[in-house]
C-alpha cells in the first residue's frame, strides 16, 4: 500500500473507546493516597487535644469508611479513561435526543466562568463584593423578560423541571392569596406537553386533567373547553409541544383558562425555535419558565447541573422566591423583602455558574444572532425532516405536510414492520456510527418513535451525514436485519443485561451491595 | 462497515431447551378482505371470496413469519398439522415440519381448535398462528391462558391485542423467545367481533377472554417507549385512580376489561370476567348481573357503571356489553358511567373518538360531547365520545 | 447591519448554505415555517437586547470587566457557611468534570454513554461506604431538594402526616421544605435544648401521638454546626412508634463521625456541596438521598439509581437504571414526585473527590475539621463579652452571641469587611455564625479573634 491513499468511506468507522477499566474500589492499593489534607498544627493540637478521642460515645466513627486507597494519578487516569467512554454532544452530530436542545455550549463561556472571580464567591458575603456577579443575574433577568415579555424573571431554579415546581408554587400561592386556593384543584395539560408538567402539579396537591391531540396533532380545543371550570387552578403547556407543531390557537387556549379564572403557564423548553419570533406574553399567559440548558446553551453536563428561568406577569411577581436583585442605580443588591414570597426553591439564588453562561451567551449574539439561531435551528429541522422523509419506511405523523417548528417526532413503524427491526434497535446501531441514540420519546404517542431536534449548531454537511447514517441502518434493516438487531457492535460494552436491574434480590445499586449480595461479604 | 452478525445471547434468566414451535394456519383467514367482505367467517362468505376470484393468504403469511424465525434462531423445531393447517407453509418456508396434529381437515373453526390442542399436547414452547380474530377464538377455547400464543395477522382486520403487527414482526418475536430472549408472557385480550355486524356497519367488539404472549423486552432500559411491562402498571395505575373515587354507600356496576379486573383486585372482590359485577364497599352484591340485576341495583340508592375502553375502535358502550343497557344508563341518570383507561388506550385511537352504542340514538346523543376518563390517581383525560355514524342523528334539528 | 449575519455558533448562517437548504425544502423563505405562529403573535420589532459582542476579544473583555468588580474569599479572609462552604478542591476533581466528555454530554445512555454511568455508579457506591448504607440516589438538585423528599418518602412509607422537627434546621432549608411538603406533611417544631434535640421533649410527644408521626427529622451538624449525640435514642423512640428517622448530614465529617445509620437512621440526606464542588456564590449544590437495600425504601426513591448488570462479555461491567419505572419520565404523574436534569456532574466531581480522599484524607479531614472548629470556639469565647451560644461538639461551624460587647452581629461583620475579613453569617442581632474548615491555618482563627477582640476593646462598654 502506498500514497495516494483511498478516500474515505461514506460514513465514518468509528468504534467507542474501551478501556475495560474495574470498578475504582478495585483499584485499591492499601497506603496509596490521593491527596493529602492539612492536619491540625501543633499549637492547634497542643490547645484543643484529641479532639477525635474526646468524641462522646457513639459519635465517634469506630472503623474508617471502606473508600478506595489510590495514588493521584491513578485516580486521574481512571476517571479520564471513563471521560473517554462517554459520547460527550462536542464529539458527535447529537441531533438525536429530541427535545432536548443539544446544542453547542460555547467553550470561550467555559473560559470566563472559571475564575476565582466567580467559583469561590461565597453567596453572603458582602453586596459590595459582588456588584459583578448581581449585575450578570439583574441582566439576564432583564434579557429573558424582553425575550419572554414577562414583567419579571427568577433565576433560582435548579432546572427546568424545577422551574416548573417554582410556577406551581407560584400558581398555588396566587390563589391562596384571593382566598380560592381550596377550590381551584384542578390543573389541565396536554399530552405531548412535558411530564413534569404533570408530575409537578401533582406533587403540589393538584388534579390532573391532560388533553389529548385532535386528529391533526394539535391540542383539542373543545377538550379544554369541557375541563375548565371554577375548579381551574391553571393550564400548563409546551407550544411548539414535542411533535414539533406549533398550536396556532394557543392566544384561544389561554383565553379560555383565563375565562374561569385559571393561570396560564408556558412551558418555553422548546423555545430554540421562537427566540425573537413570538413572546410568552404575546399569547397572554402569565407564567413561563425557560431551560438555561436547553435554549440558552450551557452544557448538559451528564444530566445537570442544569438551570431555570421562570417568568411571570407583573400581576405574579409578588410570589417569585426569593430574594431578587434589584439596582438603586449606583449598586445591585438582594431585595430579601418579599412578604408574598413563595419562598426558597433551592439555596441561595440560582445555579451561578450556568447563569454567568447563559448570560455571556445572549451577549455574544444579541437580538438579531438569536433571531439566526431561532431561523436557522427552524430551518435545519425542515432540511432534515425532507432528508428523513426521504428514507423509505420512515414517517412523521400529525400535521401531514405541514412544516415543523423546531423538531419532530418521527416514526419508523413502516420499516418495523417489513423488518422486525424496532426504533430501539435501530438506534443503537446509529450510535455504532458515533451518533447519539435516541431515548426521549414520553409518552409513547408514536409508534416506533424517534425524535430529531437539529438545533442551530450543525452544519448542513453534519446534518447529511446524520441522515445517511439513519438510510443505511434503515437499508440494513432490511437487508441484514440481524446486524441491527445485535447492535451495539462498536460501543464500550456489549450487550447488556438489564433483568437484574428490577429484581430487589439482585439489584446492586452500590459495590457494597453487589459484593454483599453476590459474593457474600459483609462490613 | 458491516460487521458479521452474531447471535443474539439467552436472557440468563432463559429456561434452556425452549424452542418447539407450534404453527396452526387458518387457510380460509382473511379470505374475505381483499374481495371486500370485512371478514371471513363462514362458509358463504368463503365461497363468495374465491367467486370474486380471492386466493388464502394466511399460508403466504405463515411462510413469511417462519422464514424471519428460521433466520434469527435457526435451532428451531417446528411442530404443525398437515397440509393446509401449517405443514404447507413449513414446507414452503424451507422447514421439515413435524406433523403431531393429524386428522380431516373439515375446513371449520373445529380445525384450528383441535390442532392447537394437539400441539400444545405435545409440549411447544409457542403456539404461532396464522389468522384473525375468529381464530384468536378458536386459539383461546383450544388453550386458553396454557402456553403462550402469537398471532401472525393474516385475517382482515385484528382488533384483538394477541396479534404482531406483521408477519415479520410475528416471527422476530417468536424467535427471540425461543431463544429465552423474552422470557415472560403477558395477558392479551381476545375480541369477539360479530363480522356480520360488520359487514352491516354495526361493529361490537367484546371481550372474549384472554391468551398469554410474549412480552416484548426492550434492549435499553427506553422504557419510556411503553413496554407492556410499564401498560400493566399503567393499568393498575388507572384502576387505584378509578378505586380511590368510590363513595361508601354507592353501588357500582363493574364492567368487563382488564382495568375492571384490575379495580376489581385492589378492592379485593372477585370479578366475572366478561360480565358486570354489582358491588358496594367492597362487597359483591350480584355478580355477573343481568340488565334486571342492574336495573334492581340502579333502583336501589346512589349508583353508577364502571367501564373501560374495549377494543381498538373505543367502545364504551355497545351491545357487547349490553346488559348495561339503555334503560339502565337512564336509571342511573346524570354521572350513570365512570370511564377508567389508561392515556396509552387513548392514544392508540389516534385522535378518534370514544364510542357509545347503546342501542338508544337519543340517549347516545345524550352521552356524546367529551367524557373525563380516570387515568391514574388524581388524573384524567377529557376525551370526546360520540355515537358511531350509523347511530348519529341530526343535532341542528334537536 | 447591512452585510449578511454570519455567527461561529452557527454554521447554517452562511448565505450560500442557508440558500441551497431552503431550495432543497421548497421553502422560498424562513417565514414559510413560522405559518402556525398567528400574525398577532408574532414580534414585529427586533428584541431589544444588548448590541451583541461578536468576537471572543470584545466578549471576553466584557465578562472579565463584570467579574473582576467580584472580591473572591480567596482574596479576603472568609469564615462565611450556612450551607455553602469553601473547602479545598483537588485539582484532578476539576481536570475531570472539566472533560468535554463529562461536560457536555446529556442523559446517554448506557452503551455509547458508559463512562458517566460509572462514574455516578462509583459515585453511589464511594457515597455509600462513607454512610454505611447500601442505596445512594444519583445526585438531586440540591440538599433542600433531597430534605423534601427524604420527608415525603418518609410519610408515603409510613402512611402519616406528621414531621417532628427536633434540630436547628437552616431557615432558607426549613423554608423551602415547608413549602415541598405542604400538601402531605405537617412539620411540628420540638425546639432544641442546649446543641442538640430536647430528647425528653421528642420522647414525650412521639409516645403521645404514636399513630400520627411519620418521621423525627435530625440535622447533625445543626445549622449551627452542632453534632447531634443522642442520634440512637431519636431512632429508638421514633422506631418505638412505627415512624422512621430521617437525619440530614453534611458527609464531610463522615471520616471521624458515625454514620447516621449506625444509629438507626432509615433515611439519610444531605448536600454534598463540599465534596469537591467550590462555592459558585451559592450555585453549586447537590442533594444526596441514601436508604438501605429495602424494596419498600428504594421504590419510594424519585431519583435514578444506578446498578451493576452483566453483559454478554464475561468480566464486563455493564450498567442501567434499577426499578426505572419508579421515576416520573417512564409513567408521567405516577413517578414519585419528578425526576429531570438534575446535578450528575456534581456527583462525578463528588466521587472523584472520595476516591482521592480515600479513608485515611477524610479520616483526617474530619480531625482537623474538629480541632479547627475547637480552637476557633476557644479562641472567640475568651474574647471579654463574646459567649459560645452553646458549648457541645461542633464541626466547621459555631454560633457566637455578642450581646456581651455592646456591638451588635452586624457591627461586627461590617467593621472586620472593612478590615478584610468575612467573620461570618448573622443569624439574628447579637448572634454570628463561624465557619472554619481545613483551608484555615492557626493564624487566620488567631487574626479573626485578634480584630474582634480589638474591635471590642475599641467599642465603649
Amino acid at each position: 500500500m502506498s500514497l495516494p491513499i483511498a478516500p474515505k468511506p461514506r460514513l465514518r468507522r468509528f468504534h467507542q473507546a474501551r478501556w475495560d477499566e474495574p470498578i475504582i474500589f478495585e483499584l485499591s492499593t492499601p497506603g496509596e493516597r490521593g491527596v493529602l489534607v492539612p492536619r491540625p498544627e501543633p499549637k492547634v493540637r497542643d490547645a484543643v487535644g484529641d479532639v477525635v478521642a474526646a468524641l462522646p460515645e457513639g459519635v465517634r466513627r469506630p472503623t474508617p469508611p471502606r473508600l478506595p486507597e489510590i495514588a493521584q494519578m491513578r485516580v486521574l487516569r481512571h476517571y479520564l479513561r471513563l471521560s473517554q467512554q462517554n459520547l460527550g454532544a462536542d464529539l458527535n452530530i447529537d441531533v438525536g435526543q429530541g427535545t432536548c436542545t443539544m446544542k453547542y455550549s460555547p467553550k470561550v463561556n467555559e473560559a470566563v466562568i472559571n475564575t476565582p472571580k466567580l467559583a469561590d464567591l461565597h453567596p453572603l458575603q458582602a453586596e459590595a463584593s459582588a456588584q459583578g456577579v448581581l449585575e450578570v443575574f439583574w441582566q439576564l433577568e432583564r434579557m429573558l423578560a424582553e425575550i419572554s415579555g414577562m414583567d419579571r424573571v427568577s433565576l433560582h431554579s435548579a432546572a427546568g423541571s424545577a422551574a416548573i415546581w417554582t410556577n406551581v408554587a407560584m400558581i398555588r400561592a396566587y390563589h391562596a392569596a384571593r382566598g380560592e386556593g381550596d377550590q381551584r384543584t384542578e390543573v389541565i395539560t396536554t399530552i405531548f406537553s412535558h411530564p413534569s408538567n404533570a408530575a409537578c402539579a401533582e406533587m403540589a396537591g393538584y388534579d390532573v386533567i391532560t388533553i389529548h391531540p385532535d386528529a391533526d396533532g394539535y391540542p383539542d380545543i373543545d377538550a379544554l373547553k369541557a375541563a375548565v371550570s371554577d375548579r381551574t387552578a391553571a393550564l400548563l403547556i409546551t407550544n411548539p409541544e414535542d411533535t414539533g407543531i406549533f398550536n396556532p390557537r394557543i392566544r384561544e387556549f389561554v383565553d379560555i383558562v383565563h375565562g374561569v379564572g385559571g393561570l396560564a403557564a408556558y412551558d418555553q423548553a422548546n423555545a430554540n425555535g421562537i427566540l425573537g419570533i413570538t413572546q410568552a406574553r404575546a399569547a397572554g399567559f402569565d407564567l413561563c419558565h425557560f431551560n438555561l440548558h436547553k435554549t440558552f446553551s450551557t452544557p448538559h453536563a451528564c444530566g445537570g447541573p442544569a438551570a431555570g428561568a421562570s417568568g411571570v406577569s407583573a400581576e405574579l411577581a409578588p410570589f417569585l422566591p426569593g430574594p431578587l436583585v434589584e439596582y438603586d442605580g449606583d449598586h445591585f443588591f438582594l431585595d430579601h423583602n418579599r412578604p408574598q414570597s413563595i419562598g426558597k426553591v433551592a439555596p441561595f439564588y440560582g445555579v451561578t455558574p450556568n447563569i454567568v453562561r447563559a448570560y455571556a451567551w445572549i451577549r455574544a449574539l444579541g437580538a438579531e444572532g438569536l433571531r439566526a439561531v431561532a431561523e436557522t435551528a427552524v430551518l435545519n429541522n425542515n432540511y432534515l425532516l425532507k432528508r428523513v422523509l426521504d428514507i423509505p419506511g420512515a414517517s412523521a405523523p400529525y400535521a401531514s405536510g405541514r412544516r415543523r417548528i423546531e423538531q419532530v417526532r418521527y416514526s419508523w413503524q413502516e420499516l418495523h414492520e417489513q423488518t422486525g427491526v424496532t426504533s430501539e434497535e435501530i438506534g443503537l446501531r446509529v450510535a455504532d456510527f458515533g451518533a447519539h441514540y435516541w431515548t426521549s420519546h414520553h409518552p409513547h404517542v408514536v409508534p416506533q418513535p424517534f425524535t430529531l431536534e437539529p438545533t442551530e449548531s450543525y452544519s448542513k454537511d453534519e446534518l447529511d451525514e446524520y441522515a445517511d447514517i439513519l438510510a443505511e441502518v434503515a437499508r440494513e434493516a432490511r437487508e441484514t436485519p440481524d446486524v441491527v438487531r445485535t447492535a451495539p457492535h462498536n460501543q464500550t460494552v456489549h450487550h447488556t443485561h438489564h433483568d437484574d436491574l428490577d429484581d430487589p434480590e439482585r439489584w446492586a445499586i452500590t459495590w457494597r451491595a453487589y459484593r454483599r449480595k453476590h459474593f457474600g461479604e459483609h462490613p | 462497515m458491516t460487521p458479521a452478525p452474531r447471535t443474539l445471547p439467552a436472557s440468563p434468566l432463559a429456561a434452556p431447551g425452549t424452542r418447539r414451535l407450534g404453527l396452526v394456519v387458518n387457510p380460509v383467514a382473511g379470505i374475505g378482505g381483499p374481495a371486500g367482505l370485512k371478514g371471513s367467517d363462514g362458509a358463504d362468505v368463503q365461497a363468495q371470496a374465491v367467486a370474486r376470484g380471492a386466493t388464502p393468504r394466511a399460508t403466504a403469511r405463515a411462510v413469511a413469519a417462519l422464514r424471519t424465525v428460521v433466520r434469527i434462531f435457526p435451532g428451531v423445531e417446528v411442530f404443525t398439522a398437515g397440509g393446509v393447517l401449517g405443514a404447507d407453509a413449513a414446507a414452503q418456508a424451507g422447514l421439515p415440519g413435524r406433523v403431531v396434529a393429524t386428522g380431516p381437515v373439515h375446513g371449520t373453526a373445529a380445525d384450528t381448535v383441535r390442532a392447537a390442542r394437539e400441539l400444545s399436547a405435545a409440549g411447544v414452547d409457542l403456539l404461532l398462528f396464522a389468522g384473525g380474530d375468529g381464530t384468536a377464538r378458536d386459539i383461546h377455547d383450544a388453550v386458553g391462558e396454557g402456553i403462550a400464543v402469537l398471532g401472525i395477522p393474516a385475517g382482515v382486520k385484528m382488533y384483538s391485542a394477541c396479534f404482531a403487527v406483521s408477519p415479520v414482526v410475528a416471527g422476530t418475536l417468536a424467535a427471540d423467545w425461543l431463544a429465552g430472549r423474552v422470557d415472560s408472557a403477558s395477558s392479551a385480550d381476545v375480541l369477539d367481533i360479530d363480522e356480520e355486524a360488520i359487514r352491516t356497519g354495526q361493529a361490537e367488539p367484546r371481550l372474549y377472554g384472554t391468551v398469554r404472549i410474549p412480552r416484548v423486552q426492550g434492549r435499553t432500559q427506553a422504557r419510556k417507549t411503553a413496554a407492556p411491562a410499564s401498560a400493566a402498571a399503567a393499568v393498575r395505575r388507572a384502576a387505584a385512580g378509578a378505586s380511590i373515587l368510590l363513595r361508601p354507600g354507592t353501588r357500582y356496576l363493574l364492567g368487563p376489561g382488564g382495568t375492571m379486573r384490575a379495580l376489581a383486585e385492589l378492592i379485593g372482590v372477585p370479578k366475572t370476567p366478561l360480565g358486570f359485577d354489582v358491588v358496594e364497599d367492597g362487597h359483591v352484591l350480584h355478580a355477573d348481573a343481568d340488565e334486571s340485576a342492574l336495573l334492581a341495583a340502579a333502583a336501589g340508592g346512589p349508583c353508577q357503571a364502571v367501564v373501560t375502553v374495549i377494543g381498538g375502535q373505543g367502545f364504551i358502550l355497545g351491545r357487547g356489553n349490553q346488559q348495561l343497557s339503555a334503560r339502565v344508563l337512564r336509571a342511573l341518570g346524570k354521572d350513570a358511567l365512570m370511564v377508567v383507561a389508561t392515556d396509552d388506550k387513548l392514544t392508540e385511537l389516534g385522535g378518534r373518538p370514544l364510542l357509545v352504542d347503546s342501542g338508544d340514538p337519543a340517549l347516545d346523543h345524550a352521552l356524546s360531547g367529551y367524557t373525563r376518563v380516570v387515568t391514574g390517581p388524581g388524573t384524567s383525560t377529557l376525551y370526546p365520545v360520540r355515537a358511531p355514524e350509523h347511530h348519529s342523528i341530526d343535532t341542528d334539528g334537536t | 447591519m447591512t452585510e449578511p449575519f454570519v455567527h461561529p455558533y452557527v454554521p447554517n448562517t452562511a448565505p450560500r448554505t442557508r440558500a441551497a437548504m431552503l431550495e432543497a425544502v421548497g421553502a422560498t423563505s424562513i417565514d414559510e415555517f413560522y405559518a402556525d405562529c398567528p400574525p398577532e403573535l408574532r414580534l414585529d420589532r427586533p428584541l431589544d437586547l444588548p448590541a451583541p459582542l461578536l468576537s471572543e476579544t470584545e466578549l471576553v473583555r466584557h465578562m472579565d470587566g463584570l467579574l473582576n468588580r467580584n472580591v473572591s474569599t480567596r482574596e479576603v479572609l472568609s469564615f462565611l457557611g450556612a450551607g455553602t462552604y469553601q473547602h479545598q478542591v483537588p485539582a484532578v476533581v476539576e481536570e475531570v468534570i472539566n472533560r468535554s466528555e463529562f461536560l457536555t454530554a446529556y442523559a446517554g445512555e448506557p452503551y455509547e454513554d458508559h463512562g458517566r454511568f460509572q462514574a455516578l455508579f462509583q459515585y453511589q457506591s464511594l457515597m455509600a461506604e462513607l454512610l454505611n448504607m447500601d442505596v445512594v440516589n444519583v445526585p438531586t438538585y440540591d440538599g433542600f431538594q433531597a430534605t423534601g423528599t427524604a420527608l415525603t418518602m418518609a410519610g408515603r412509607l409510613t402512611g402519616r402526616q406528621q414531621v417532628l422537627v427536633v434540630s436547628d434546621v437552616h431557615p432558607d432549608k426549613l423554608a423551602k421544605v415547608r413549602d415541598y411538603v405542604r400538601p402531605y406533611l405537617d412539620l411540628v417544631h420540638i425546639t432544641s435544648r442546649g446543641s442538640g434535640a430536647d430528647v425528653d421533649a421528642v420522647l414525650a410527644h412521639v409516645s403521645k401521638n404514636a399513630e400520627i408521626v411519620a418521621c423525627v427529622w435530625v440535622e447533625t451538624p445543626s445549622y449551627h454546626g452542632a453534632v447531634e449525640t443522642e442520634l440512637r435514642r431519636l431512632a429508638d423512640a421514633a422506631h418505638e412508634a412505627g415512624a422512621l428517622l430521617v437525619v440530614g448530614t453534611d458527609p464531610i465529617g463522615l471520616g471521624v463521625l458515625a454514620p447516621p445509620a449506625d444509629l438507626g437512621a432509615d433515611i439519610v440526606c444531605g448536600d454534598i456541596q463540599s465534596l469537591g464542588l467550590r462555592q459558585w456564590y451559592g450555585g453549586a449544590h447537590a442533594g444526596f438521598i441514601a436508604v438501605h437495600d429495602d424494596p419498600r425504601f428504594v421504590m419510594e426513591l424519585p431519583s435514578r439509581l444506578f446498578g451493576l448488570a452483566s453483559t454478554t462479555v464475561p468480566g464486563e461491567y455493564g450498567f442501567g437504571d434499577v426499578a426505572f419505572e419508579r421515576t416520573s419520565l417512564a409513567i408521567r404523574e405516577d413517578g414519585k414526585e419528578w425526576v429531570g436534569t438534575a446535578a450528575a456532574l456534581w456527583g462525578i466531581a463528588a466521587g472523584v473527590y472520595l476516591a482521592l480522599m480515600g479513608p485515611a484524607g477524610m479520616a483526617e479531614l474530619g480531625e482537623t475539621l474538629l480541632a479547627h472548629t475547637r480552637y476557633a470556639m476557644d479562641q472567640l469565647a475568651a474574647i471579654p463579652g463574646v459567649v459560645l451560644a452553646d458549648d457541645g461538639v461542633h464541626l466547621r461551624e459555631f454560633v457566637v452571641d455578642v450581646s456581651g460587647t455592646g456591638l451588635s452581629a452586624t457591627d461586627v461583620v461590617t467593621t472586620l469587611r472593612g478590615r478584610g475579613i468575612e467573620p461570618g453569617v448573622v443569624v439574628d442581632e447579637h448572634r454570628l455564625l463561624v465557619c472554619v474548615t481545613e483551608v484555615h491555618t492557626s493564624q487566620d482563627i488567631d487574626r479573626l479573634a485578634g480584630e474582634i477582640a480589638s474591635l471590642v476593646k475599641e467599642t465603649p462598654a
